[in-house]
Formats: C-alpha cells, structure tokens, sequence
C-alpha cells in the first residue's frame, strides 16, 4: 500500500520490540463480537481514482463551462492562479493549527493579516481567524451578542437574511431558552424598519440585518443599530456576499457592534457550497467575548515580532462547558486563500471586482426588466443580485436553460418561495455576450409558457 | 586513521540573522501605486445605482502590492511553518497523517470545485452520487443505519448528534437533563453538550484510564439522554467493557454517544454499530486524511443508529428507484440545518478518494498507526513516565513525572523537539494527565522515522539529567525563539494598523 511505508521485515522486528507475536495481539482491548472487516471494493490506483472522480465530475454543470448565474450566499468571483497554487505548498497544506508558535509562525502572521483584511473592511476594530461559514457565523454573533447582554432572551432577525441562515440560528436556539422574531421586508425589499424598531424591546439582545439582503437589496444598517442602541441591544450586521464590502458603506460606519457572514467570495472557490469561510468582526470593547481562534502580536525570548494564538481561555479545550463555543477548527486554509486574494486585489482591486458586479449586474437587470413577461418585484437598490419574477414556474424553467449551458438563477421555490421567482448573480466573471444570450433565452422560454 | 563520531544533538545556538527570519506584514510591503491584479475592461456602461449614503470611500489601509511581493511573501511566510510533508507530526489527537496528493487534485475538478449547490439537480447528479457514495461507505465503516455529512468539523458534528439524542428523547416525551462525559474528554464534548441544553456530569476514569462501571452505573439514571464517550479514550485506550457500558446506557433509555476522531485507530477493523453505540461523528480530516490546512476545514459526518434517522439533518441525500440522486428536504422531524448548503463538500470528494485508494485493506490504516504508537510507547517507557499502564492503540500519553524532577515540564520538552526537527506532542491535554506529552504517530510513518523520533526523545530525556538549562531554554533553532504567550493575552494586538 502506497501510502504505507512499513515494510514486512521492519513490522516483523518493531512487533519483537513491543513483544508481541502479531499486530492482531496489539487489538486485545477490542471485543472480538464487535470486529468485522468492511465489504468494500479492492483499492483503486491513481489512475483508476481520476477516472472515477473524473466521471462523476463531468456529470455537473459548473462556473468555467457555463454562462453562471447562480448566487444566494455563494458567488462565482475571480480566483488568482497564485492562490490555489501557493495553497498546493505543503507548509500551508499539511500544517495544523499553530498552538506551537515557534514552528507555525507564517500561519500565525498569515491569520493575523487576515483579520487585519477583514477590519479595514468591516470598518470595525477585532476579527477572529475565521468560522466554519455564513450561518454557523451568525449563531456565534447572536450567541456572542446574548453573552454581552445577560438576561436578554431574544434576537431579532430581519425576514431577509438568507433561509438557511435562518434555519441554522432555529437549530441552534431551539435548546437554548432563546427566543428569534423574525421581521417581515417591506415594498422596497428591505426590511420594514418600523416593524423592525417595533419588535426590539427591553428583552432583545440583538438585531440582525443582512445587505445586501437574500433578495439582493442593499439595506441600510443604521436602521438596526440604531433601533437596536434605544434599546440596548446590540447591532448585528449580516453579509452573505462579501464581496460588496469594497463599494458599500461598512458595518463599522453605520453604527453596527458585530459584522458576520460568509467571506467565500474574497478568494474562495465555490467549492460545491464548502468549505468556504465565515467571518466575525466587533468593537474592542466586546473582543473578550468572540468566539473562534484569534491570533494576537507578541514577541520572542529575543524581543523578535512573533505571533500566537491568543485569549485561549474563552475557548473549549481550557474552559469545556463554560466556553464561548463548542468550535474547535476555523477555516486556516481558506482564511490563507481570502488573505492572498485581499493582498494582491488591495485597495483597488477589491473595488474594482466589487464595481464590475455591480455595474453588470445594473447591465442585466436593466435587459431582464425590459423583457415583457418578466418584472422585478422589489424596486430597491442592488449590488450584484436581484430577484425576478417570471411567467412560469422558475425551477422547471431553470433546468431547461441548465441543459443548454447556462445556469439562469436559483428559484426561490428551493426556500419554500414563490414559485415564479428566482434570484440572479452577477460577477466580474460575466461577459456582456453570456449576459445577452440569458436574456434572449429567458424571453425565448418567458413565452413559451 | 581515526573516524570521529559526530555527536548527533543540535547545537545550543544554531541560529541565522533574525532578519532572514522574519519577514513583514503583508501591509508592510505596501507602496502606493503598485498593481498586483488585472481585470478585463468592462464591457457595459460603468453605472453606480446605489444611493452615497449607502456607498463607502475607498479601503483606507488595504494593499497595493504586486503579484511579485504576494508569491515572495507567503512563500517566506509558508517556511516558518512545521508541516507533515517535512517530517514525523506527533501531535497526539490530532491525526497528521499523509494527506495524498490525488485527493487535492480531485477535489479541483471544475466540476466539484465550480459548481455550485443550487444548480438544478439534472445537471448535479455528479454532486450527489458522490455524496451519496461517500455516505454508503461510512455506513458500511460504522455499521450504523446512515450518515449526515452536512456538520463542518468535528465539534459541529458533536453538536448534531447530541441535538438528535434530545430530538428523539423530546419525541419520546422526555429530552432529559444531563450528558455524562468522562473526564479524559476532549474539550469540544462538554461545550457541545452545554449548547443542546444539556448539563454535564463529568465521570472520574478509574486507574486504568477507562470508565468506572459502578460510577457509571450510579450516574446512569432516567435524568441521563447519553452517554458521550470516546473510543478509544483520549489516552488511546479502548473501552474493553463497551458492551456492558451500552447495555447500562440502554436499560436506563440513554443513548450511547461515541466521539469517533480516534476511529483511525479501529477503522476497518471492527464497527461502532456492534458495539452498542448510537450515534458517532468522525473527522474526516483525521481518520480519512482530508489536510488540516493550518487549522480547518475540518469535516464532521455524523453516523447514527436506526432510531436516530428521522431527526437527521435537512436535506439527506436519496437514490431514487431509477437510480437518479435527488435532495429530500422534506423531513418532518429533522433537527434542520447547522449551515448553508450540503456541508464542506470538498473534503467528501477528498475522504471519498483515500476510502477508495484503501478500498477493502482499510483495516491497515489503523493497523499500521496502531503499531507504531506501541513500537513508540516501547521505545520510551523506560524514560518517560506512563500514568495508565493499560494496552493503547494509536496514540500513547506519557507524563513529565521522571522530567519534572529536574525542573523540566512537558512544555520544555516539546519546544527541545523543535531543535531536533520535530514537531512537538500534544501537552495540553487531556487534563487528567498532569504533564501530558500526548504522541500520535499514525500510520504514515516507517521505522527509520519513528527510530529518529525515539532517539531525539532519549537524548532529550539525557539533556534533562545533565544540562537542563538547554531544554528550559528550547527552542534554539526555530524561525523565532520561545514566543511570550502571557505578553500576547496581556496586551491584546489582534491587527495591523494603518499609520503604525
């Protein structure tokens, strides 16, 4: 076996030196009623395994042989060769998590840039070293939000941050005493800002808005945090879509205490829904209660600059039950691909993917629009995502459109949605050309109904 | 002629310039007007439709940096880090075993890597025989009725087992109050047990290292919804009694809860649905090899019992009687979601690819770790305290007992293995081991490796006797010299700042 470098002749003299007669002998503890050897196949050769996987593989549509417009919480942005091939070295890849400091310091500096990323463009103070990713991140926030207000038992959700978001805060909360109200969006598609001031009381911990939200509408945050502040509730800022953080105002500047989600599209591949990566950021004054890994800046016997893991205390393998959270991973080899990607954009490049979306994105929205079967429930501004509603059921439709190469958009009827509705995503990645064959194919199949 | 013996032990001060040690912040090497990316020109009129109050200025503090800088930066960066690649990573619990490099190439198919959860199922079926496959071989590895693979790491997996256990007992009529958990426990069981509502009762090992059946017989009361134990225990030991142990859980209606990271140890050799037990999670980033990737992803399939199905996760993945694969939202009694999409499904296209590559002689993987953490434990019983004399399967924890003596603790001990190029061993944990030098070899090793490793253990264990300072005083040779962790908590710098 390849990946097993003991030869017989060295098994045969390491079991003399335990002194034992076979590696059978070394298994006495486990009961002989519970052993049993799997039915499975003979081992595949490398060559058998590509063309396995090879196979299965070429049964999916995907971003590089399609026009691609699928988003909801997962985006199809640029990804620079440098980054997957930097994340191919073995010291990025066959690491672990540096609780050694001495010999994991590019892990340590590299997690510390990260969440310097991460700050700048959250506009607030402290990020952690990542979360698994967008839902599970905004559990922690509202977990992190309720430690920061004791005896407060309710979050408030805004309706329009994303379902399955939604339904990873109900699992969370349904064994924990905590109560969610969840607020309806107005006209525009945005959440009801006063049915969303009307639900905080003295009893809400925090306030969760998302922009841009699940149907794509660029909300204003200050509506939460400062809702929230009159009722000293903390602010939380929800973002499935990372990627506008570089042209829309930041948490941090309109008012908000902690800004979470999922930061897939700052240089993570789509990946087929993961592993992609979660983000949390606060205001120093709360940073003792976030959860998750965090790397802080210290130095050596020496007086060198080095970097460790810090604040440890708070987490599970010193605290157990009494921690902030049962999380023991983050997401070290994705929060390494969102650092690579955020250097090597900077300043500008974030903008510009960020403005290209949009800016396509006004493109196709402007085309659909003008189609006759088809209109745009909520009148709202978007960033790179708009809802549309068509003629015809959408899912059915989709599909159509999938089997001719292009992926038109998720059907809301996959949320328990209108079944006439779907989402559309647009990226720097889009061309004008693939942007013009959807709108020919939607009006083609708007009326064909 | 004479040949002299080259003494083998690092000398105390083998140390570069720290400047080629060091390497700035990513920021550091910023200069205003340097270009690192290229778009294409876009090709529709250049509109901004969002109101001013709603847009930001630009991101003061972010990079101007050159691909040049990036690639010369993280490749500096990438060599301050220990890796499995380089040599012998014995950190115990954790599993850094050889992670084959046809996994990654895999996982990077376009048509894993770009696709995207949402597509149509027409054009995803590719997604879900996958899944679905990777999920038929774990049922066959455990035994049980079937798995979730939605949980993205271990102690999510943890979570969504325990969350089930209370799902089904509340259906039942009674979500009871408390967890037991043994002491020797990773720390992630009590904090997942706290997050379902659970208390914690924590049960004392006995001297052996394994769980007290009177204890357990005592505690085990109608109050109780499982038992979460690990298997083999984080000493490395295996539960001999888990059938008596399951069968108290199971008289009083609890539910046997195994942590399987240690299931490397056992994988193909014997079933957790035999033993008694329940519910189990795996870490497919251990057992199954998927990398560690400095600290995650990780991946946390869960396998559950017959009983235990209804309350799976949303949405399972089914094969229909055609043989097509379809999502089945529709779960009445499920616990629901613990995150978006179908979990961190590039680690099931890597642990899917090393099941195959074993196929049926993946028994060998838990033979050959269990052999070399034994040819370990025999290679260093003499020297190096062993608490709990009971027979270990993959991993082995020794203690700092002989090495304290001298003023010497196990944190001391690993940062000397730094020197003689090791990583270190896991020493903060498990808490029942006062001193733990905690050491995982797994399989992938070969006896001229461990040889090594024993050998720079018996000459740290020498060091100890002789000349102590050098070890109070590891690591020498590191990229940076023993890191002041109290200064870090003390004066919390979480980030660089523009201007400083």
């Amino acid at each position: 076996m390849k990946f097993l470098p003991t030869s017989d002749a060295d098994r045969a003299e390491m079991l003399a030196a335990i002194g034992v007669s076979s590696v059978d002998d070394l298994f006495v503890s486990i009961p002989a009623s519970v052993r049993q050897a799997p039915s499975l196949p003979p081992p595949l050769s490398e060559i058998e395994v590509r063309r396995l996987f090879g196979g299965l593989a070429k049964k999916n549509a995907n971003a590089k042989e399609t026009a691609f417009f699928l988003g909801a919480g997962l985006y199809h942005h640029y990804t620079s060769a440098i980054a997957d091939q930097m994340l191919y070295r073995a010291e990025w890849l066959t690491a672990y998590t540096p609780y050694q400091p001495e010999v994991s310091q590019g892990t340590l500096q590299s997690i510390f840039e990260f969440q310097t990323h991460i700050c700048l463009l959250t506009g607030l103070d402290v990020a952690n070293a990542s979360l698994y990713e967008g839902a599970s991140a905004l559990v922690e926030a509202l977990l992190m939000a309720e430690r920061l207000c004791p005896g407060r038992t309710k979050a408030v959700l805004s309706q329009a941050i994303h379902p399955e978001y939604r339904e990873t805060v109900r699992t969370y909360f349904t064994n924990l005493a905590l109560e969610i109200v969840e607020v309806p969006v107005g006209p525009d598609g945005a959440t009801d800002a006063a049915a969303l001031a009307a639900a905080i009381d003295e009893k809400t911990f925090a306030v969760a808005v998302q922009s841009p939200n699940f149907y794509g509408i660029v909300e204003d945050w200050s509506a939460a945090s400062v809702a929230a502040h009159a009722k000293g509730a903390l602010g939380l800022a929800v973002v499935a879509e990372a990627a506008s953080l570089a042209l829309l105002a930041s948490p941090g500047e309109k008012g908000i205490d902690i800004a979470c989600g999922e930061a897939q599209s700052l240089g993570v591949p789509m990946h087929n829904g993961g592993p992609i990566l979660g983000f949390l950021a606060c205001r120093t004054a709360h940073q003792r209660q976030i959860p998750g890994r965090l790397v802080g800046q210290t130095h050596d016997a020496e007086g060198h600059r080095a970097f460790c893991l810090t604040l440890s205390t708070r987490e599970q393998h010193i605290r157990r039950e009494k921690a902030t959270s049962n999380i023991c991973t983050n997401q070290g080899l994705m929060a390494l691909a969102a650092n690579i990607h955020m250097s090597l954009l900077g300043k500008h490049g974030l903008r510009e993917v960020a403005q290209q979306s949009h800016a396509k994105a006004e493109y196709l929205k402007g085309r659909i629009s003008a189609l006759p079967e088809y209109r745009l429930p909520y009148p709202g501004p978007t960033f790179n995502e708009f809802l549309v509603e068509g003629p015809r059921a959408a899912a059915p439709m989709i599909a159509e459109l999938a089997r001719r190469g292009i992926l038109a958009g998720v059907p809301l009827s996959r949320f328990g949605g209108p079944t006439n509705q779907f989402l559309v995503a647009v990226t720097e990645m889009n061309t004008r050309e693939e942007m013009d064959r959807l709108v020919s194919a939607l009006a083609e199949a708007g009326g064909r109904q | 002629m004479s040949l002299e013996v080259e003494e083998k032990k690092p000398a105390p001060v083998d140390r570069l310039h720290p400047e080629s040690r060091q390497e700035p912040l990513v920021f550091e090497r910023s200069g205003q007007g340097k270009v690192g990316y290229s778009l294409p020109p876009l090709d529709v009129p250049d509109v901004t439709a969002i109101p001013k109050e709603l847009r930001r200025e630009e991101i003061a503090g972010e990079t101007e940096i050159t691909e040049v800088e990036v690639a010369r930066h993280f490749t500096r960066l990438s060599k301050l880090n220990f890796s499995i690649d380089q040599k012998l990573y014995p950190l115990g619990s954790c599993t850094m075993k050889h992670n084959p490099r046809i996994n990654e190439e895999v996982a990077r198919l376009p048509g894993f890597a770009a696709a995207h959860p949402l597509a149509p199922e027409e054009v995803s079926q590719g997604t879900l025989e996958l899944a679905w496959r990777l999920e038929q071989a774990l049922i066959e590895l455990t035994g049980l009725a079937r798995v979730t693979l939605q949980p993205s790491a271990g102690a999510q997996g943890e979570l969504a087992g325990i969350v089930m256990v209370r799902a089904a007992l509340e259906k039942e009529g009674n979500p009871r109050k408390g967890v037991l958990i043994p002491d020797s426990a990773h720390g992630t069981n009590p904090a997942s047990a706290h997050f379902a509502g659970y208390k914690v009762r924590e049960l004392k090992s006995n001297a052996r290292g394994t769980l007290d059946l009177h204890v357990l017989e005592e505690a085990m009361t109608e109050d109780v919804a499982a038992l979460m134990l690990t298997a083999p225990n984080t000493l490395g030991i295996f539960e001999d009694r888990i059938l008596e142990i399951a069968e108290i859980v199971h008289r009083k209606g609890g539910y046997l809860y195994c942590d399987g990271a240690n299931f490397n140890s056992f994988v193909g050799l014997a079933k957790p649905g035999l033993m008694g037990i329940d519910v189990m999670h795996m870490n497919l980033h251990k057992t199954f090899s998927t990398p560690h990737g400095g600290g995650g992803p990780g991946s946390g399939p869960v396998a559950v019992c017959e009983r235990l199905v209804p309350y799976l996760p949303r949405p399972t993945i089914e094969r229909r009687a055609d043989g097509t694969f379809t999502l089945d939202l529709d779960r009445p009694d499920s616990i629901g979601r613990l995150r978006t999409f179908l979990g961190n499904y590039g680690m099931f296209v890597r642990a899917l690819a090393y099941i195959v590559s074993y196929g049926n002689r993946i028994g060998e993987v838990a033979q050959g770790a269990v052999l070399n953490a034994n040819y370990i434990r025999a290679g260093l019983a003499d020297l190096y305290h062993l608490k709990y004399d009971a027979p270990t399967l993959h991993e082995v924890v020794f203690s700092d007992k002989k090495q304290a003596e001298h003023g010497v603790h196990n944190g001391d001990i690993a940062k000397r293995l730094m020197d003689y190029g090791f990583h270190p061993p896991t020493v903060s944990f498990p808490l029942i081991v006062h001193g733990a030098l905690m050491i995982e070899p797994t399989e992938t090793e070969g006896r001229a490796s461990l040889d090594a490793f024993i050998h720079a253990m018996r000459e740290i264990a020498r060091d100890v006797r002789e000349d102590p300072q050098i070890v109070l005083n590891a690591p020498h040779t590191t990229p940076v010299r023993r890191v002041d962790e109290v200064a870090a908590a003390r004066n919390l710098v979480l980030r660089w700042k523009p201007g400083s």
